[in-house]
């Protein structure tokens, strides 16, 4: 892979964004897990726009809903503490954006959408997890972990 | 900082690379430590006020009743809507109706009604007779009662119930224990008398019945007999009501002083215009004998058949149909009994356009109130009622020290002017603006800190619904308790007793709107005045 220097406020900008991210990710796991009453039904019956059905069935599933709540918890989790570490940051990245997706559309902030949960902004189109998702992919594509990160000493042999 | 001399002496590990590696690595100890400052404060938060307010922070329990032992067989004396609704809770439901669920289900999966409807428990119960004057009804009864598979139309199916033309004739039947009573109120007072009579234990749909002198030989035919009775107010199974009763008697509010109850709808069901069955004719329908307790017979008329709540004849309106729901949901938290005294006002206001009417305008209002006072214990309850708005007013209890907030949820809010508070407010413990108790059913943790969003989806139903503490539906609850106490011979939460004081109540409040004066109960002779 190769790319051009960055200067130093550039390189670490990057970090920094990547660690934020991180923290947001591992701070949303962490809060569901130490709540014993959380539970990802509410969200997914909230649902609205073009595959609402799926997430209904979803939620409508209570086995179905206990792994995925589990995996939700860990995937943020994980994510988060991949992302702050530059441990698999790589993978981190690529599994945040694909929670960051299904968060999105299921809960697009398209016109006619009216939702329970109480929105703290104004959206159209684009929300947050839209552009959470989008900075994702900036951080993907600048792989700051392979200078400041764990992931240095995993993936030593490629050279940046 | 340039990155391309990074490695450029090969794969050694050297102090450079251990610190830019591990870089990152303190942003951990900072958020372990953010969490764990944040986690206790929370904690102690919730546990000095669980300690000061004393509240058993224990989420209630499903129960789950045996129901062993021989089955208990039914009678069901009246099919119409709240007939086949606690039918259903009592776990019978016709083959086409669990068919249009499926198949609703199926292009909305939000609509689970055949999944709750499966999660119900079994109650051990077979029904042997029907009786409904529709004979639409009547079949569509007996359909529901053969249905033991909880199938569609391709399912098993059970014995046959059978179908009496009156309820003498199932009140005589010896294959019948217990009777469920869903019939207009003007019929409850003579059946559920006969019914005791006859020692079939009774479950009647409220309002108890129209009439003082009803609600007084109800209580004395049931207090007369064995039977078991119960009136049909769900609400005695909701949980939050349950705990308010709790906060109530630790003293959360200090001294009660106003109580405000509210009905609110705005639709043509919710005000009883009910719709007219196509196949109600002279043949289908016994209209004589619908009319028989009347003490002025009517001309045929499937208007006041099929809306026969909107007619004094046969119903008392607001006051029987949802006063009696506000007024019982109290009565079982605070144990108030009979107001001292009634008044009510209120009118058709919205409700009489030709829309709203085949040939007879309603005579009972869509727009009503209530006060009933208690100077005995010095509060006043108010009671009023829009059926042309549903703004969603809820229940509040109103203390010196806190406001609790009823729903599906119980929040209770301290007062700013508080005395017992007082202390706690200056310190800061405890913000009149949030919360000092929140229980929301199915919420394993009973503190001040639930979320907005958590209260968000539990007072739209949606928090939980399917772990932990299932979400079932009252009303089989209320069935399910009645049926437990006929096994063991106990007493039912909505006794006779209970009955009584709802029955007197709302008769009080009848009285006082149709003669437009303050009603009274004269607690020493048992005697509206």
């Amino acid at each position: 892979m190769k790319y051009k220097s960055y200067s130093s406020w550039q390189f670490w900008s990057l970090v920094i964004l990547r660690v934020a991210i991180g923290w947001h990710f591992l701070y949303e796991g962490i809060s569901k897990l130490m709540n014993p009453d959380w539970s990802s039904l509410g969200y997914l019956m909230d649902s609205e726009g073009w595959l609402e059905g799926l997430f209904f069935s979803m939620g409508s599933n209570p086995s179905l809903l206990n792994v995925l709540d589990f995996l939700n918890i860990w995937g943020l989790i994980l994510i988060g503490a991949g992302l702050i570490l530059g441990l698999f940051t790589r993978m981190a990245a690529i599994a945040g954006m694909v929670l960051l997706t299904f968060y999105y559309l299921s809960h697009p902030p398209l016109i006619g959408a009216t939702y329970m949960i109480p929105s703290e902004g104004n959206y159209l189109w684009v929300n947050k997890n839209l552009i959470e998702l989008l900075t994702l992919w900036v951080i993907l594509l600048f792989p700051t972990w392979k200078a400041v990160g764990i992931d240095r000493f995993i993936f030593k042999k490629i050279k940046i | 900082m340039t990155e391309k001399h990074q490695n450029e002496k090969g794969n050694k590990m050297n102090r450079r690379d251990l610190l830019k590696g591990f870089a990152t690595l303190p942003v951990i100890g900072a958020f372990a430590y953010g969490v764990l400052r944040k986690r206790r404060q929370d904690h102690i938060r919730s546990h000095r006020l669980a300690r000061e307010l004393n509240m058993n922070t224990e989420s209630l329990e499903y129960k789950r009743y045996a129901h062993d032992g021989d089955a208990i067989r039914l009678g069901i004396i009246g099919y119409g809507s709240r007939g086949t609704y606690l039918m259903q809770a009592a776990g019978f439901v016709p083959p086409e109706t669990i068919k249009e669920w499926k198949d609703s289900f199926r292009w909305n999966p939000r609509d689970t009604r055949y999944a709750d409807f499966l999660q119900q428990d079994d109650l051990n119960l077979v029904v042997n007779g029907v009786c409904d004057l529709f004979d639409v009804n009547a079949e569509k009864a007996l359909s529901a009662a053969a249905n033991v598979g909880r199938e569609g139309p391709d399912g098993t199916m059970g014995k046959k119930a059978r179908r009496y033309k009156n309820y003498q004739e199932l009140l005589a039947a010896d294959d019948i224990d217990a009777v469920i009573i869903s019939t207009p109120d003007h019929w409850h007072a003579r059946i559920a008398i006969d019914s005791a009579r006859a020692g079939k234990h009774i479950y009647v749909e409220k309002g108890l019945a129209r009439k003082v002198e009803e609600v007084f030989a109800i209580r004395d035919a049931v207090k007369n007999s064995r039977v078991v009775f119960q009136l049909g107010h769900q609400g005695r199974q909701t949980e939050s009501y349950i705990k308010a009763k709790e906060a109530v008697e630790k003293n959360l509010l200090g001294k009660i002083n106003l109580v405000e109850v509210c009905t609110n709808r705005n639709d043509p069901n919710g005000a009883w215009i009910y719709d007219i069955h196509p196949d109600g004719n002279r043949r289908t329908i016994d209209w004589e004998q619908f009319e028989k307790p009347c003490e002025k017979k009517h001309p045929f008329s499937q208007e006041r058949f099929f809306r026969w709540r909107c007619w004094w004849d046969y119903g008392t309106g607001l006051s029987g149909d949802l006063l009696t729901h506000e007024y019982d949901a109290i009565n079982q938290i605070l144990g108030m009994g009979i107001p001292e005294s009634v008044v009510a006002s209120g009118g058709v206001y919205f409700f009489k356009q030709p829309e709203h009417y085949v040939n007879e305008v309603r005579e009972v209002p869509d727009i009503w109130n209530a006060t009933l006072e208690y100077p005995n214990l010095d509060f006043s309850m108010l009671y009023s009622a829009s059926l042309a708005n549903n703004r969603d007013r809820g229940k509040v209890i109103m203390g010196h020290d806190a406001s609790m907030e009823l729903g599906n949820n119980l929040i209770i809010y301290a007062c700013e002017e508080s005395t017992r508070y007082r202390d706690k407010i200056e310190s800061g413990l405890i913000k009149p603006e949030i919360p000092i108790y929140t229980y929301i059913p199915g919420r394993k943790n009973v503190d001040g800190v639930a979320t907005p969003t958590e209260q968000y989806f539990a007072n739209r139903g949606l928090l939980y619904t399917f772990r932990g503490n299932r979400r079932i539906d009252t009303t089989h609850l209320h069935i399910a308790e009645w049926i437990q106490a006929i096994r063991e011979g106990k007493q039912p939460s909505c006794n006779i007793d209970q009955a009584f004081e709802e029955g007197i109540t709302a008769a009080m409040a009848t009285i006082a709107y149709r003669e437009s004066r303050k009603v009274y109960w004269d607690r020493e002779r048992e005697r509206v005045v």
